[in-house]
């Protein structure tokens, strides 16, 4: 294991030229290896997920990278995409005057649906992360994999979720860095995952069935792993609560990718 | 009725023991039945409910029929005062806390829209205690931000109950003010009164202790251990006193229609100087009467009913005080109108209950005021007076006659300086006169510095006294004992 973790640095060091985004700081790769591991669901009835380890944007995805997107596939554009895909809020805060509204360029996209996200991750070659892996990431803290071992971590996740979304989105890579290196997991916007909705379509889709009646009520966190973590619990409404043509003001993405390791045994 | 009547007059050989029949079994529900199934009746017409802000209340109902009745509200998540200078994220029903105020007949049937404004940071639901069915309507209105709900229901109980979110974690979507009431109004309605008004509890846990300014986070791990800062009515300190008091005139009927939205604490709901004539316990069908403190679970409700007979300011209090004293859980209902001296002398010396811990002097030194203007000191003093001193004294310093002096136009404040300052930063107790009226209680003393004590003084002799008396510090200091 640890022989193979040498080799993908050093790919990856290889690789990097070609995949930096320009407001990176030269050789910063732009994505970032979360290395493998068990992801336990927040709900006890969900089994534990065994993760291998993966690829994961160092950053979300912002306006300018999703506006080169829209002009390479223009049925992705505000304009033409189909209602059945994303509904009329799509890219709402884009605009003809001032491209990305009230927010920077460099700043994380929103108003996006999953069709589109899902859509954009597989042009770049990449994915979506799973709810897994995307929450496996989210776990670190600032300087250690488990950020609830961390002090004041979970207070900080709190206050980020008790501000009001700004006017204007801070840009990509300004508010906080992750133990694996991944910036803005916490602290700005929601992102979609590629099973976002699975709490709640387990089984048969209702409420009295399943996990996702623990969203709803507060007996519903007994059977909960880790009941102090309500920015969790506050992810987690938010995700359920969507559709996939749904588009948020508060809800962007980013992408991942397997690691293909060849000979890693 | 008017088509079974029709019918009925078919068959004349019948029609006499029908209608006799028909006037035992028809006139009220049996209370004790299990099932309201008879609530489920033929729905006449189409109406939008009118909403109101607390603490107002929409005009009873005067229809005699069940209706469909459209009901919207929005959620806003927003930034308002909890206290003066201190304010809170709060996710709101309808841009207030408590939310709107719902009221509806027994029977009607509700087409109930849920909108989420797309400026708020998270989706919500909400659960009406009024609905039959599964979680209230939480499953059925759950929306992320930019989006909408609907649902119907028949409302089949009659009662005053509590709506709520219930999102994950409903204990945080409670806290930041998530509740409201909607009353059922039963079929035959109820007592006509002079005034009906809104009050509802809640407690809140924030970063900051009491009074400490500036924009306070939730504190989840107070909320855990249920050590509440603030116990308010309608969602602020100061929500209903002073020119936000509740007003009535003596010799009206007055109906609190009372909630409590927790998250943790039960209610201990008291109005000063009055008793409850009859009490709708926990908000349900069962009357009760003469009551002097109505307890009100955390999600649920009580309607208190009483006539306000003389004059006075009428003070609503969690009686478990500290809360009142120390958390802000204190609304006035002020009466105006004639004296009736065989009812209340206004004479007598009335009880005061005295908190017996004395504060400890703050050591915040984030709240020391040094080297500041005249202008700087003021204000600060303002916020200080406020905080530390309205809930007995009043906003405007005018005090409750005969109970709490007042420290506004006082003689006693003009002509001792120093006792003032003692009276401050020792507490006092005993017999002083202030404008002639007699006073025999006890003031605790207040946990502020010395510059904070001068701050607060020179506010009071300054915009309350005109005085051109000033306070300094080092006086302070040699005062206190």
């Amino acid at each position: 294991m640890k022989t193979s973790f040498i080799i993908l640095l050093i790919m990856l060091e290889g690789s990097a030229n070609g995949l930096v985004a320009q407001h990176l700081p030269a050789k910063q790769p732009e994505m970032v290896i979360i290395p493998a591991g068990k992801y336990f669901p927040l709900f006890l009835d969900d089994e534990p997920t065994n993760l291998d380890s993966f690829l994961m944007d160092r950053l979300p995805v912002t306006n300018e990278d999703f506006n080169h997107f829209v002009t390479e596939n223009p049925q992705w554009a505000k304009a033409s995409v189909k209602r059945l895909f994303a509904d009329e809020n799509y890219l709402k805060h884009w605009d003809d005057k001032k491209p990305f509204g009230p927010h920077p360029a460099e700043a994380a996209v929103v108003n996006v649906s999953w069709f589109a996200a899902l859509k954009y991750c597989e042009c770049q070659g990449k994915r979506l992360p799973t709810t897994a892996e995307w929450e496996y990431a989210a776990e670190a803290g600032r300087n250690r994999p488990d950020g609830k071992n961390e002090p004041g971590f979970y207070n900080l996740l709190l206050e980020f979720m008790s501000e009001p979304l700004p006017e204007k989105l801070p840009p990509a890579g300004t508010t906080l860095l992750n133990y694996y290196g991944v910036w803005d997991i916490h602290g700005v916007v929601f992102e979609w995952t590629y099973d976002f909705n699975s709490a709640l379509t387990t089984g048969e889709s209702r409420a009295d069935t399943g996990s996702g009646n623990a969203l709803f009520c507060g007996g519903g966190s007994l059977q909960t792993r880790d009941p102090a973590n309500y920015a969790a619990f506050l992810r987690h409404a938010m995700r359920t609560s969507l559709k996939a043509k749904n588009t948020v003001k508060s809800l962007g993405f980013r992408c991942v990718k397997d690691l293909k390791i060849e000979n890693s045994r | 009725m008017a088509t079974k009547y029709q019918r009925l007059l078919l068959n004349f050989v019948a029609f006499t023991a029908i209608v006799l029949n028909s006037c035992k079994s028809e006139p009220k529900h049996d209370q004790s039945a299990i099932g309201r199934v008879h609530n489920i009746t033929e729905i006449k017409g189409e109406e939008r409910a009118i909403l109101t802000s607390p603490p107002f209340v929409p005009p009873p109902i005067t229809r005699t029929y069940a209706t469909k009745v459209i009901v919207d509200l929005e959620i806003i998540e927003q930034e308002m005062e909890i206290a003066d200078g201190v304010t809170y994220m709060f996710w709101t029903f309808g841009g207030t806390v408590p939310g709107s105020f719902i009221r509806i007949r027994e029977g009607d049937f509700v087409e109930f829209h849920l909108k989420n404004h797309p400026d708020n940071k998270l989706p919500h639901n909400i659960d009406l205690h009024a609905v039959t069915g599964q979680g209230g309507g939480a499953e059925a209105t759950f929306i992320a931000p930019g989006y909408e709900a609907t649902f119907n229901f028949t409302a089949l109980n009659p009662g005053l109950f509590v709506y709520h979110c219930a999102t994950a974690p409903v204990g945080m979507h409670i806290a930041n003010g998530m509740y409201g009431l909607i009353l059922v109004e039963p079929k035959e309605g109820l007592p006509e009164v002079d005034k009906e008004f809104y009050v509802m509890q809640g407690d809140f846990y924030t970063e900051g202790n009491y009074g400490e300014s500036g924009l306070q986070a939730f504190d989840m791990n107070k909320a855990i251990k249920e050590q509440a800062d603030y116990v308010i009515f309608n969602g602020k300190v100061g929500a209903l006193t002073a020119e936000n008091s509740l007003k009535a005139s003596a010799g009206e009927t007055v109906r609190l229609f009372v909630g409590n939205g927790g998250p943790n604490l039960v209610s201990s709901f008291h109005v000063i100087g009055e008793v409850f004539d009859n009490v709708y316990m926990e908000g349900g069908s069962l009357k009760n009467h003469d009551i002097q403190t109505t307890l009100i679970p955390a999600g649920g409700s009580a309607i208190t009913e009483f006539k306000v007979e003389v004059p006075g300011n009428f003070i609503l209090v969690d009686h478990s005080i500290f809360r009142a004293f120390n958390k802000g859980a204190l609304g006035i209902l002020a009466v105006d109108g004639e004296e009736n001296k065989k009812i209340y002398s206004g004479k007598s010396e009335p009880g005061i209950y005295q908190p017996s811990a004395e504060s400890v002097k703050s050591k915040n030194k984030t709240r020391e005021i040094v080297s500041i203007t005249p202008e700087q000191q003021l204000a600060a003093g303002e916020k200080l007076y406020q905080v530390n001193c309205a809930a007995c004294h009043l906003a405007d310093g005018k005090g409750v006659a005969g109970v709490f002096p007042p420290v506004a136009s006082s003689d006693f404040i003009a002509k001792n300086p120093e006792k003032a300052i003692g009276a401050v930063v020792n507490g006092l107790t005993g017999e002083i006169t202030v404008n002639g009226v007699k006073y025999n209680s006890v003031m605790p003393k207040q946990a502020l510095t010395d510059a904070e004590v001068a701050a607060v003084l020179n506010y009071v002799y300054t915009k309350m006294n005109a005085s051109e008396t000033r306070v300094t510090a080092e006086q302070v200091s040699k005062i206190r004992k």
